[in-house]
This record gives structure tokens, C-alpha cells and sequence, in this order.
């Protein structure tokens, strides 16, 4: 029954998802939504899988990581390389977006998985920096300059359906045995050993799939743009990330979508008054901080139920305290 | 190059890297200070340094201050900045998730930023000459007055900082909170004050080295904080995070390693060097160089 | 054969030696007490079996194997689970995903299994569900397997551990101070509740225990520790007699 249950609700989430498609796909067909909307939509469904990717890292597994876009920076050069000088398909390109950076994440959680809290997070932010710093100075791909001239071939659909796919893995590895061992290790890493869980092992795993999918999302930045630049990756935009991962409340996918796209629409309503937007942008932050340390949702992912009690009043009185 | 000129050049490179160490070091004491009391990365800690320089810059063109009426101006502006930050957006977030903390300081620091931009435009500025520049030759290598000021300068105000922690009642209570706040508050310690201190300190002795780089390299913008600012955290983590020798003894390792590199190798890597000697600490001995281990119970 | 055999057991703390020359041995199906005043070292010795420290000198064999520089995953796995002695749930999460999470290294489905909800995902998680809701019902939790586990009142919180412990499906269990916080009608309905699940799961147990009753009422043998070593072992009878046992609790009550 329950198994019934589960398939008729991802029945239900495959038809929205294809009824926003057709939406949005037609207003841009029909020119409703001009370039600027557009550019700011596909910005939306790279930063929804930069979030969800780096919530599974620091929402669910509780690792501490400030250095997604050192990732998100791999899988936009390594596509690059493959669709430029090697002329393979964009899907292949990004496929070893993905696993470049998945692998380099592999190589660097092992080592460093080992540190907690706030020496795991400077150290990422280090590494992160490094991979910046290292891609500044390689003149194959461009060095300070940027790597140039790649093709678009990133469009709404693309974008779409690697959002729609992202989620979709994220979430159901998050739903299943897996997904529980990393959760365990965030809510008590002694306890989950001690439950049989191989903690540096989930944590590594987390990271790795937190990477390549960073690095999917890079592919999809670097071949929406017709540039990589350096530039586009310092720690600030891993500062962003994570900023979006705490808004939308760690540990909730819905809450991370959400975050993803509030800010980004945030920030595109802010586009025409340059000097203004990062101090609103930051005022936001610290208000929010302050009034909803948990972000949004918690961690709780937004459903009907939770709808109906906002609705609806406080009728069940429920006491889930935080 | 022969042997020679090899040791000069290396002389050369260790007479910068102090220089830039000390700047760093004054930097790291408010960064490890503040993580040692509320275990806080304080990301506006380098705009705080920021602040400093051009709070030195006013003081000095506008209202003619010389050179240490200006760093005492700035030093007590940054204090009161500092302390205001912590009231407003620290304090009420003490008791909440850590990463919401650590999210308002990147909100801080990003609105000291910008609005920094705002304020006094993003334009670089020069920062005027306050005494005479002399350059003394030592065998081959060069030394110049601003250098030795910004090594006196930061020197004397270790010994200060140390004389502070070490010997008054203020320090005492500032060690108590970072053993164990909830210990000291049952001691009776004011523990709002004495952590409202720390960042008075702490933010001082950042703008301190904010008038001191306006000095040794002439020119301040408002983003001039963020590579310092994370620099100085890695000289913290490297010295060990909460010493304060740790934290003056890492920001001249870090210091002069940068400077040997640039000098040796390539400016570019630079920052690069810095980082990954940031990751070799942690991986090697995440205590730090002067750090104690602590070990969680089971 | 014994399941469990710690032969000449210590660990040094800082030149300080916590446990020294730690000896036990416990047979299949055996429920053993390990008592000993404050500070005598008890926890440290759970420790040290379930590969939380690594012994500084000793021998540790478990089911004829040596389990000597496992990680403590790799010894659940091998068949030990415990409880702790202040509490450790997954505090966030629901009662019922506490047990499941017991449940994950029996899992056989893979990570691309997971990911896409194909192969023996749907019908393991249905088998998990089952197994981990049956385990609730035995500990009286089934009705508030949806509550998250820190909200549960203190009792149920300890109840809720030994039922996850026991998910894991061990051949030995440890329970550190499993009465700790209890009244003395609770404790009663834990040393039942104790003695069924051993004759149930065909249990092997080593309970760690301050609560001079419940240790001698519930225990077939029983070690004391003193400053880091086994002074005495025997049966209560022979214990609560033993002097040197009643000279290391000089002014607690025998």
C-alpha cells in the first residue's frame, strides 16, 4: 500500500514537472519571457542543483563545506576541454564534468573528511581556492583570461532536465538506507558507528556526489555563457551557495529549491541598481539570520500537510520543537 | 646567481616577509581571539581591517591627524565598529545553529563591503605619506622606515595585547569565557562584556594593520580586506587556533613563506602557497603549531 | 568456547592508565554484570571493546576472531552493538528512522539501486519498514514511530536505544548504565524487559550498571572494576560477600 502510495506521488511530481516545462517552454517560444528572464531561469536551475548538491553535503551529512564552486569551476573547464578540443557531444562533456569533479571530490574528502565543523570548512575553502588559483595559471584552458569561445549549447530544456534529475537522485538516494547512514552521521557520528554505519565512508560518498554534481552544474554555466573565467569561481560564489543551502533550511530539499530561487530572482530584481544590491542582498541575510537561524523550512520538506498548517491555522497544536 | 647574492636575496625576502607577517599576525590575534570566545570564523574580521585603514585615511587627510593620533582614531573606531557588530548581529544568534552565525558574518562582512563602496566609492585611494620614507642598506639588503615602523608598531602592541590577557582582571575573565562560558557566567563573570571586549580588541588591533598595509603599500579599497582576512585565518589555524603566540607566530611563518615564494617562485601561486599550507596544518596537526588537542568524550 | 574474550586489556591516557590488565570472559547466551565505584573505568572498558579507543597493551577476541584495531562500525558489524551512557539517538530524526538506520549494514541494495528506486530497493525498504516497525511494537514504541526522537520522554528515549541496539541484530549487547534516570518501578520493568529479550534474540549481554539492585537481581555473573582492574568476579551471591568488594564501595550502599 504504501509502496502504491509512493508511486502515485511520483507520478504526481513527474506531471508538474512536465506541466512547468510546458509552461515556461512555451512562454519562451512565444517571446513572453525576454532574454533577460531567460538567462535569470537558466541561472535558477544551475543554482537549484548547486544547492540541492551542496545541502546533501552539509544538510544531510552534516560536513561543513565551503568550496562548491572549486567543484562547480571543474566541471565548467573539464566540459569545456571535451566539447571544444575534443568536439564531443555536449551530453559526454558533461558526463566528464561531473566525474572530473566528482573524482577530484573523492580525492579531497579523503583526506580532509577527517577534520570537523569549522577546520573541515576553512580547509574546503582553501581547496577551493587552490583549484581556482591552479586553473589561473594553466594557459591551456585560458589561465587569467578565461577559457573562450565555447559553444551555447546549454537551453532551458537542458537545464530543466538535469534540475528535474538532480532532484530526483538527490532525493531518492537522500530516501533511501544510504541517505540514512549520512543522516546518522550528521545527527550523531559515535552513534552511527556504533550502529554499523562506515562514517568516513558516507562522508566521502556524500561529498563525491555533492561534487559531481556541482560539476554538472558547471557544465551547464560554462556552456550557457561562451566563457570560463576564474573569476566566476571564487569563494564568493560558494559563499552564495551556501548562503542559499541556510536560507532554504539544511536538510530540506524544497527548502533549498526555494532559496535557490527566491535569491536568484532577488538578485535579478536588484540587477539595475548595481551599487545597491549586495548591501540589500546583505541586510537580507543578517535579518533572516537573526529572525529564522533555521532557515525556511528546517529541516522539513515542504508538503501539503505543512501547507495546510500554515493555512489553516494552528489546529493541531503541534509541539515539534526545534 | 651566485651563492652570495643567493643569501641576499633570501635576506631581502625574509626582511619583507616579517614586514608582511607582523601585518597578518596583528590580524590573526583578533581572528583567534574571537573563535577562542565564541567559536565564531569571523569572516568580517578582514572588513573590520578594512574599516581601519580608511578610518586612518580620514583621519589623516581630513583632519589632519598625524601618524599616531591617526592609528589611535582608527584603532578606536574599529573597536567601536567591532563591538557594535557583535551587539547587533552576534549577540542575538549566540544560542543559535553555528552555521547561522557564520552566515551573518559573511552577511557583515559582504555589507562592510559594499557598503564601503558606497560610502567612499570603490576607487582606490592613496594613502598620504605621514613621515619621510628612508631606506637603509644592511649588506646588500633593503630596509625602509615603513617597514620598521609597521615591526615596532606591531611589536609594541603584542607586548600591550599580552600584558592585557596575561596580567588584568579583564584578560583573567576573557581566558575564564573561552575555557567554558557557562563556567565563567557561574563565576560571576559578565560574560556580554567580556565578549563585547574581545571584539573591541580584537577590531582594533585589525585596523591597526589597516592603517599599517595604508602606509607600506600607499593604496586602500574597499575590498582590500578578503584575501588578508582569510590569510590572517590561515595563520591562525596554522599557529593554533585560540593561541595568541600561535597567532603571532603563524602570521610570520605565513608572512615570509608568501614572500619567499613570490620572491623565489611566482607571485601567482602566492596565494595558492597559503592555502595549501592552510590544508597541510589542518590534515598534519589541526591544533595548530601551538594548539592543544582536544579530544571529544564518548 | 567463550563469544567474548578480553585478555590483559589496558589503555594509557596522557601516562595516566585508565584500564589496566583487563580481563573477561563471557560465554554464549551468558547475561554479565561489570560494576565498579565512579571513575573505576567501566565506560573506558565499553570503549575499548567496541573500538571507540584502541587498546594501548591486550587481546580482545570476539567469536574466535580478534577484533583488535577494528573501527567501531567494523565491530557491530562483526556482532557487538551497545547502548551509551548518555544517551546518543539520532536526536532529529523519527523514532522509527532510528531503527531503520540499525538495519543499514544488512542492506544489500546499491547506490545506483537507491538512486533511480529500481532493483531490490522497493522490496528491501518494504522488509526494513516491517522488521524496524516489529521491533518498536516489542519496546511499546509503535505508536509513536512517527515522533522525533528527542521529544520522547526519558525512559522511552533509553527503551528506544536498546531497540535500535538490538536492530542491528548483535550476538552480544552492551548496555552502559541502561537504568541510569530511572525510578525504581521503571528499572523494574527493564530488568524484566532485559531478561526477555535475552531468552527471545537468544542474547549474549554485558550491562554496565550503578544500580547495586538491578545488577544482582538480573545478572548471572558478575566482574568488578576497580581503578582500572577486574578485583573480583563471580556470581552475586559471591560478590556481594566478597570483601574486597565491599572495601572499594566503603560507604555505598552493598
Amino acid at each position: 500500500m504504501k509502496l502504491l502510495q509512493k508511486t502515485k506521488s511520483d507520478i504526481m511530481a513527474l506531471v508538474a514537472c512536465l506541466a512547468v516545462y510546458a509552461i515556461i517552454q512555451t512562454l519562451i517560444l512565444t517571446d513572453v519571457i525576454g532574454p533577460f528572464w531567460q538567462l535569470n531561469i537558466v541561472l535558477i536551475g544551475i543554482n537549484i542543483i548547486l544547492v540541492v548538491s551542496l545541502n546533501l553535503i552539509n544538510g544531510f551529512t552534516g560536513q561543513f563545506s565551503i568550496g562548491h564552486a572549486g567543484f562547480m569551476a571543474i566541471g565548467a573547464y573539464v566540459s569545456a576541454v571535451l566539447t571544444v578540443k575534443f568536439q564531443l557531444p555536449f551530453i559526454a562533456a558533461i558526463a566528464g564534468g561531473a566525474l572530473g569533479a566528482g573524482a577530484l571530490g573523492f580525492a579531497i574528502g579523503l583526506p580532509t573528511l577527517r577534520l570537523n565543523g569549522d577546520y573541515l570548512a576553512i580547509a574546503t575553502l582553501g581547496l577551493g581556492e587552490i583549484i581556482r588559483i591552479t586553473i589561473l595559471n594553466i594557459s591551456y584552458v585560458g589561465g587569467a583570461s578565461g577559457f573562450m569561445g565555447i559553444p551555447r549549447y546549454t537551453d532551458f530544456t537542458w537545464m530543466f532536465a538535469f534540475t528535474v534529475f538532480t532532484v530526483f537522485v538527490i532525493k531518492n538516494f537522500i530516501d533511501s538506507t544510504h541517505g540514512r547512514a549520512c543522516i546518522s552521521v550528521r545527527e550523531n557520528e559515535i552513534a552511527a558507528e556504533a550502529m554499523g554505519v562506515d562514517t568516513t565512508k558516507y562522508k566521502v560518498l556524500a561529498f563525491t556526489i555533492g561534487a559531481a554534481f556541482a560539476g554538472v552544474a558547471g557544465s551547464l554555466f560554462s556552456h550557457y555563457f561562451y566563457i570560463a573565467h576564474p573569476a566566476s569561481f571564487t569563494f564568493m560564489k560558494s559563499f552564495d551557495i551556501l548562503t542559499m543551502v541556510v536560507l532554504g533550511g539544511l536538510g530540506s530539499i524544497s527548502g533549498s529549491i526555494t532559496a535557490a530561487v527566491l535569491l536568484t530572482f532577488v538578485s535579478a530584481a536588484l540587477a539595475s541598481y548595481p551599487e545597491w544590491r549586495m548591501i540589500i542582498y546583505s541586510l537580507m541575510l543578517i535579518i533572516l539570520m537573526l529572525y529564522r537561524p533555521q532557515g525556511l523550512f528546517g529541516n522539513k520538506e515542504l508538503s501539503l500537510k505543512m501547507l495546510s498548517r500554515w493555512t489553516g491555522g494552528k489546529k493541531h497544536g503541534s509541539t515539534q520543537g526545534n | 646567481m651566485d651563492s652570495s647574492s643567493l643569501i641576499v636575496q633570501f635576506g631581502q625576502q625574509l626582511i619583507n616577509g616579517i614586514s608582511l607577517g607582523s601585518i597578518y599576525a596583528l590580524i590573526a590575534l583578533g581572528y583567534t581571539m574571537i573563535y577562542g570566545i565564541i567559536r565564531l570564523i569571523n569572516f568580517a574580521h578582514g572588513d573590520i581591517y578594512m574599516v581601519g585603514a580608511y578610518a586612518g585615511f580620514f583621519a589623516t587627510t581630513m583632519f589632519k591627524f598625524s601618524f599616531i593620533p591617526a592609528l589611535i582614531f582608527s584603532m578606536a573606531a574599529a573597536g567601536v565598529i567591532g563591538m557594535v557588530i557583535e551587539r547587533v548581529a552576534y549577540r542575538p544568534l549566540r544560542n543559535a545553529p553555528k552555521i547561522a552565525i557564520l552566515i551573518t558574518a559573511i552577511g557583515v562582512s559582504l555589507f562592510l563591503e559594499y557598503g564601503g563602496m558606497l560610502l567612499v566609492s570603490p576607487q582606490p585611494r592613496t594613502f598620504p605619506v605621514l613621515f619621510e620614507s628612508e631606506v637603509y642598506n644592511i649588506g646588500g639588503m633593503v630596509i625602509n622606515s615603513q617597514q620598521v615602523v609597521i615591526l615596532v608598531v606591531s611589536l609594541l602592541l603584542m607586548v600591550i595585547l599580552t600584558y592585557v590577557v596575561n596580567k588584568t582582571k579583564m584578560g583573567k575573565a576573557m581566558r575564564a569565557v573561552s575555557f567554558d562560558t557557562e563556567a565563567a557566567q557561574l563565576m560571576g563573570i559578565d560574560v556580554d562584556k567580556v565578549i563585547s571586549f574581545t571584539f573591541g580588541i580584537g577590531s582594533a588591533l585589525a585596523a591597526a594593520a589597516g592603517v599599517l598595509v595604508g602606509i607600506y603599500y600607499n593604496s586602500i579599497d574597499p575590498l582590500m580586506g578578503i584575501m588578508p582576512g582569510l590569510k590572517a585565518f590561515v595563520a591562525a589555524v596554522l599557529g593554533g587556533i585560540g593561541s595568541l603566540p600561535g597567532a603571532m607566530l603563524g602570521g610570520t611563518i605565513l608572512g615570509i613563506i608568501e614572500a619567499l615564494v613570490s620572491g623565489f617562485w611566482s607571485s601567482t601561486f602566492r596565494d595558492a602557497v597559503a592555502f595549501a599550507i592552510l590544508i597541510i596544518i589542518l590534515l598534519w596537526k589541526p591544533a595548530g603549531l601551538l594548539g592543544k588537542n582536544i579530544r571529544e568524550k564518548v | 568456547m567463550a563469544l567474548l574474550k578480553a585478555t590483559k586489556l589496558s589503555i594509557v591516557f596522557g601516562g595516566l592508565r585508565a584500564v589496566s590488565n583487563f580481563n573477561v570472559e563471557i560465554a554464549p547466551g551468558e547475561l554479565v554484570g561489570l560494576i565498579g565505584p565512579n571513575g573505576a573505568g567501566k565506560t573506558t572498558a565499553f570503549n575499548l571493546l567496541t573500538g571507540v579507543y584502541q587498546p594501548t597493551e591486550g587481546q580482545i577476541e570476539f567469536d574466535g576472531k580478534s577484533t583488535v584495531g577494528l573501527k567501531p562500525y567494523q565491530i557491530t558489524q562483526r556482532g557487538i552493538a551497545r547502548t551509551f551512557q548518555n544517551i546518543r539517538l539520532f536526536a532529529d530524526l523519527s523514532v522509527l528512522d532510528n531503527v531503520k538506520i540499525a538495519y543499514h549494514f544488512h542492506v544489500k541494495y546499491g547506490l545506483v539501486e537507491s538512486m533511480f528506486r529500481i532493483g531490490r530497493y522497493h522490496k528491501e525498504e518494504a522488509e526494513i519498514e516491517e522488521k524496524a516497525i516489529k521491533f518498536l511494537e516489542i519496546f511499546q514504541l509503535a505508536d509513536k514511530k512517527d515522533e522525533i526522537a528527542k521529544n520522547l520522554p526519558y525512559g522511552e528515549q533509553r527503551r528506544l536505544e536498546i531497540a535500535r541496539a538490538l536492530a542491528a541484530q548483535p550476538k552480544l549487547l552492551l548496555l552502559d548504565e541502561p537504568a541510569a534516570g530511572m525510578n525504581p518501578q521503571e528499572t523494574q520493568q527493564l530488568m524484566e524487559m532485559i531478561r526477555w529479550i535475552k531468552k527471545e534474540f537468544n542474547l549474549t549481554i554485558l550491562l554496565i550498571e550503578h544500580d547495586m539492585s538491578l545488577v544482582m537481581g538480573v545478572c548471572e555473573r558478575i566482574y568488578v572494576l576497580d581503578y582500572g582492574s577486574i578485583i573480583a568476579q563471580g556470581t552475586p551471591m559471591e560478590i556481594k560477600n566478597n570483601p574486597r568488594v565491599i572495601e572499594a564501595y566503603l560507604g555505598e550502599e552493598v
